[in-house]
């Protein structure tokens, strides 16, 4: 699924990233802790969360992500938007909840992470 | 090839900063053309150790080495030292402050995340001391 077609599902605003909507993402993974993130995530992965603080940046950063979505409308503050611009992660906000954002992502096909 | 050595300073409670270091080393060694693979699993382990420092300790630093056949991070703080470090291996363990768990952090999964990331792996400490955590990470042939 390319992060143009999440941002239509979840009817997102693009923070940062524009140029990059064309990248395939291919697992979902939604988490408030930064460490769960770090254990089980890596590489084309999109990561729904409701932090919205740099370090979800840097956690994306060093596991690989390509795009986080901010739910329940928490949008980040100007520094975040920038270190992710900086680190080319996408950055995406949507007014709905961790669960129904994933239940919609869900049903069009894009997988969780496999816990192995 | 000599080995590369480069030194990172860590402050407690720098929430602003941490993760800085860890990116420059991501960097580093994704200049240095090495497997996106190993280069993550380092990134990974390395942050978990930087976050560590900022979070737990009075403060620290952060080595990294660069070998023919490995990479080598060692973190090393000024204390207060970890009492049980079995405990603190154990998943889900954490003693992170409500504070901290706010963030984000806090789930108790930081040394066995950089357990799984290493090929080998070892923590000294003890309460009172300071803690030095070491991580090497085998290279791939043709890195």
């Amino acid at each position: 699924m390319k992060i143009r077609e999440v941002k239509q599902i979840l009817d997102a605003e693009v923070l940062c990233g524009n140029k990059l909507l064309d990248d395939e993402i291919l697992f979902a993974f939604g988490s408030d802790l930064m460490s769960d993130v770090l254990a089980f995530v890596k590489g084309k992965t999109l990561l729904l969360t409701g932090l919205n603080n740099q370090q979800v940046v840097r956690t994306s950063e060093m596991a690989d992500l390509s795009a986080i979505v901010f739910v329940r409308g928490k949008k980040p503050g100007k520094d975040v938007v920038e270190l992710a611009a900086e680190k080319d992660i996408v950055l995406l906000l949507t007014k709905y909840t961790m669960y129904t954002a994933s239940g919609k992502l869900y049903v069009k096909g894009l997988e969780g992470v496999s816990i192995d | 090839m000599e080995d590369i050595r480069y030194m990172f300073n860590i402050e407690k409670d720098d929430f602003v900063r941490a993760g800085e270091a860890s990116s420059k080393i991501k960097n580093i060694l994704g200049q240095l053309g090495m497997d996106s693979g190993s280069v993550r699993k380092i990134a990974i382990a390395t942050y978990e150790a930087e976050m560590n420092i900022v979070i737990h300790s009075y403060g620290g630093q952060i080595v990294l080495e660069v070998a023919p056949d490995f990479i080598k991070v060692t973190a090393s703080d000024r204390g207060p030292g970890i009492a049980d470090v079995k405990l603190a291996m154990q998943e889900g363990y954490s003693t992170a402050s409500e504070k901290v768990r706010e963030m984000g952090f806090g789930a108790g999964m930081g040394l066995p995340n950089m357990k799984r990331c290493a090929d080998r792996f070892c923590v000294h400490s003890s309460e009172g001391e300071g803690t030095i955590i070491e991580m090497e990470v085998d290279l791939k042939a043709g890195d």
